[in-house]
C-alpha cells in the first residue's frame, strides 16, 4: 500500500516566485490498484510522483510505503520497492549497451553488483521469453544497441525491464506521451496485459483522456494540487470521456482560460 | 632507428595505462577529470622516493596504485558527496596534489643507477636478463599494461563493470535500480587515478628520475590517445575499446616522436602535444562531416 499523508508541498520557500503546490495533500493507493491520473498542466501530477520516488522532497507530511514512513529515504533506495517507467523512451535503459546487457541489469535489480560476470547464459530464454511477450520481435535482437531501435520499441523494453524483479508499485509517468498514436496504442495494450499479469499495483499519469477512462481500475483527476474526482470500480466503468472533458472544461474556465 | 621505434612503443605502452584510466573517465563516465595532471606525477613521486628508501619496485609499483587510488577517491567525494561540479572537483584534487608531490619527493628526484627498478631488478633479469636494457623495458612495460588490460576487460564484463558502464550512459537507470549512482561514479575515478599514478610510476621508473611539472598537459595526452583510438577503430566493433586506447597511446606518442625526430626543440614539446590534439579533433569533426554527406548523397 501506498500512502501519501497530509502532505505540504511549496516551491521557492521565502522568494517573490513561492508557489505552494500541495497543502495537506493525501492519497492512498490500495494493493492490486491500477490508478490512472489525469489532470491539467502544474495540476500536481508529476510532482506528486516524484514525491513518491523521492525524487524532490516535502516541507511537511509523510510518505508510506507499506506502512513505513520512507521520507529519510533517498530516490535510489526508494526504487528497490518502486518500478518507473519514464516519458522519454531512452530514461529507461542505456542506449550504448545491448538489449540483453540491459536486460541483464534490470534482472539484478535488488541484488547486489559484484565482481561475478553480468550475463548469465541460463537467463537467456527467460529474457527471450519476456520479450517474446511484447509482439515486437525483439527476442531475436538480443545483441542490438538499445540505442538503435524506435523509441516505441526502446519504451516497450523498458516496460519490461522495470517489471522484470518483483516490485510493489510500477508507476508510469506519461510513458506514451511520446509516441506516434499507434505505438501509443500497442505499449497501453501491453502495459494492460503485464500489470495484469504480474498482478502490480500502478500508478499512471497520462494526458490520454481515453487511455484514463478504458485501463486501469482506478480514476484520479488532480487540479492545483487537490483531488477532485476519484472514482473506481463500476462508478469508473459508468464514466465517460464525455463527463470527464465536462469537469476539465469547467476547471479550465474557472482558471481563465 | 630500431632503437627509437623500440623506445617509442614502450613510452606508447607505459602511458596507455594512463589513457586506460582517461578511458573509463572520458569516454565511460563521460566525466572530465583533470585530476590526471595530478594523480600521474603523484604515481612517479610515490615511487621515486620510495626506491630510494630502498624498497621492493614492483610493491613501490603497488603503493602509488594504491597512492592514485585515494587520489580519485578525493575527487569522487568532493563531487559526489560534496556536490561540487565535476571539472571542478578534478580541477581542486589536481591544485592540491601539485604541493603534496612537492611535499614528497621536492621539485626533482632522481634515481641513482645503483637503485634497481622494475626493468633491473633481480627477478626481472633472471627471466629476460638475456635482452638488452632497452629491449627489457619494452617487455616489462608490455606485460604490465597487458595485464591491466586484461584485468580492466574482464572487469567490465562484470556486474559492477555494467553499472559503471550504465552510470555513463544513463544514470537515471541506475537509480531505477535501486544504486547510488554517485558510489558508482567514485568507484570509477579510483580505478581511473589508480592506472594513472601506476603510469606515472613505471614512467619514473623507467626514466629514473621525477620532476614536479612530468604531470602537466598529461590530460591532454590521454584525451588524444583515447580519441585518436576509439575514433580509429569505430567501425571496427569486435576490437575492445581498450585496445583500441593502446593502439591509440602508440600512435599518439609517435607522432610527438616523429615532431621531435624533425628537429622541432624539446622546449615546445607541450605545444605540439597540443597543436596535434586539436589535430585530430579537427579531423575527427571533419570525418563524421564527410560521412554524413554519404549518407545525404
Amino acid at each position: 500500500m501506498l500512502e501519501l499523508k497530509h502532505i505540504s508541498k511549496i516551491y521557492n520557500p521565502g522568494l517573490v516566485t513561492e508557489m505552494c503546490l500541495f497543502d495537506d495533500f493525501n492519497f492512498t493507493v490500495n494493493d492490486g490498484e491500477f490508478v490512472s491520473v489525469i489532470g491539467s498542466n502544474g495540476s500536481g501530477k508529476t510532482s506528486m510522483l516524484n514525491i513518491i520516488c523521492g525524487s524532490i522532497p516535502v516541507n511537511a507530511g509523510e510518505v508510506l510505503i507499506n506502512g513505513k514512513c520512507v521520507n529519510k529515504k533517498k530516490d535510489f533506495e526508494r526504487y528497490a520497492y518502486i518500478g518507473r517507467v519514464y516519458q522519454n523512451p531512452s530514461m529507461g535503459n542505456c542506449p550504448n549497451m545491448t538489449i540483453l546487457e540491459n536486460m541483464s541489469l534490470a534482472d539484478n535489480k535488488g541484488k547486489p553488483f559484484g565482481l561475478s560476470f553480468a550475463l548469465n547464459k541460463k537467463r537467456y530464454d527467460f529474457y527471450r521469453e519476456q520479450l517474446a511477450s511484447l509482439g515486437l520481435g525483439l527476442e531475436d535482437k538480443l545483441h542490438v544497441k538499445m540505442g538503435s531501435l524506435s523509441g516505441g520499441q526502446r519504451q516497450a523494453v523498458s516496460l519490461i525491464m522495470a517489471t522484470l524483479t518483483p516490485i510493489d508499485f510500477l508507476i508510469l509517468d506519461e510513458h506514451t506521451a511520446a509516441l506516434d498514436p499507434k505505438t501509443a496504442e500497442i505499449i497501453m495494450e501491453l502495459t494492460d496485459k503485464v500489470v495484469k499479469q504480474k498482478k502490480l499495483t500502478a500508478v499512471m499519469v497520462t494526458h490520454n483522456l481515453r487511455y484514463a477512462v478504458e485501463y486501469g481500475t482506478r480514476l484520479v483527476m488532480m487540479d492545483r494540487g487537490n483531488i477532485i474526482l476519484d472514482k473506481a470500480g463500476e462508478d469508473k466503468k459508468n464514466t465517460s470521456i464525455d463527463d470527464i472533458l465536462e469537469i476539465f472544461n469547467k476547471i479550465s474556465i474557472e482558471c481563465g482560460n | 632507428m630500431l632503437d627509437l621505434i623500440i623506445s617509442t612503443l614502450t613510452q606508447g605502452f607505459i602511458y596507455a595505462l594512463l589513457s586506460f584510466g582517461v578511458y573509463i573517465t572520458y569516454k565511460i563516465l563521460d566525466f572530465p577529470d583533470l585530476t590526471v595532471d595530478g594523480s600521474f606525477p603523484l604515481g612517479a613521486a610515490v615511487t621515486a622516493v620510495l626506491l630510494v628508501k630502498g624498497v621492493n619496485p614492483f610493491l613501490s609499483l603497488l603503493v602509488s596504485l594504491l597512492v592514485g587510488a585515494l587520489a580519485g577517491f578525493v575527487t569522487g567525494f568532493i563531487h559526489v558527496r560534496l556536490k561540487v561540479r565535476d571539472l571542478l572537483s578534478g580541477i581542486i584534487t589536481m591544485t592540491a596534489l601539485f604541493s603534496i608531490n612537492l611535499q614528497i619527493a621536492g621539485s626533482n628526484l632522481s634515481i641513482a643507477r645503483e637503485i634497481d627498478t622494475v626493468f633491473t631488478s633481480p627477478v626481472t633479469m633472471s627471466v629476460f636478463g638475456s635482452m638488452s636494457l632497452i629491449l627489457r623495458k619494452l617487455i616489462v612495460s608490455a606485460i604490465i599494461m597487458i595485464v591491466c588490460k586484461v584485468l580492466l576487460d574482464l572487469y567490465f564484463k562484470t556486474k559492477n563493470g555494467f553499472l559503471l558502464r550504465a552510470v555513463g550512459d544513463n544514470s537515471v537507470l541506475v537509480t531505477s535500480l535501486s544504486k547510488d549512482k554517485g558510489r558508482i561514479k567514485i568507484i570509477g575515478l579510483v580505478i581511473s587515478n589508480a592506472l594513472v599514478a601506476l603510469s606515472g610510476a613505471v614512467a619514473c621508473q623507467e626514466q629514473r628520475s621525477f620532476s614536479a611539472t612530468m604531470g602537466t598537459g598529461q590530460i591532454v595526452f590521454g584525451l588524444a590517445a583515447v580519441i585518436i583510438g576509439t575514433t580509429l577503430f569505430r567501425r571496427v566493433s569486435f576490437i575492445k575499446g581498450t585496445t583500441a586506447v593502446i593502439f591509440g597511446s602508440v600512435i599518439y606518442k609517435a607522432c610527438i616522436q616523429i615532431a621531435i625526430s624533425l628537429g622541432l626543440p624539446a622546449n615546445l614539446l607541450k605545444l605540439i602535444t597540443a597543436v596535434l590534439f586539436l589535430l585530430i579533433l579537427v579531423l575527427g569533426n571533419f570525418q563524421k562531416g564527410s560521412v554524413k554527406k554519404n549518407v545525404r548523397a
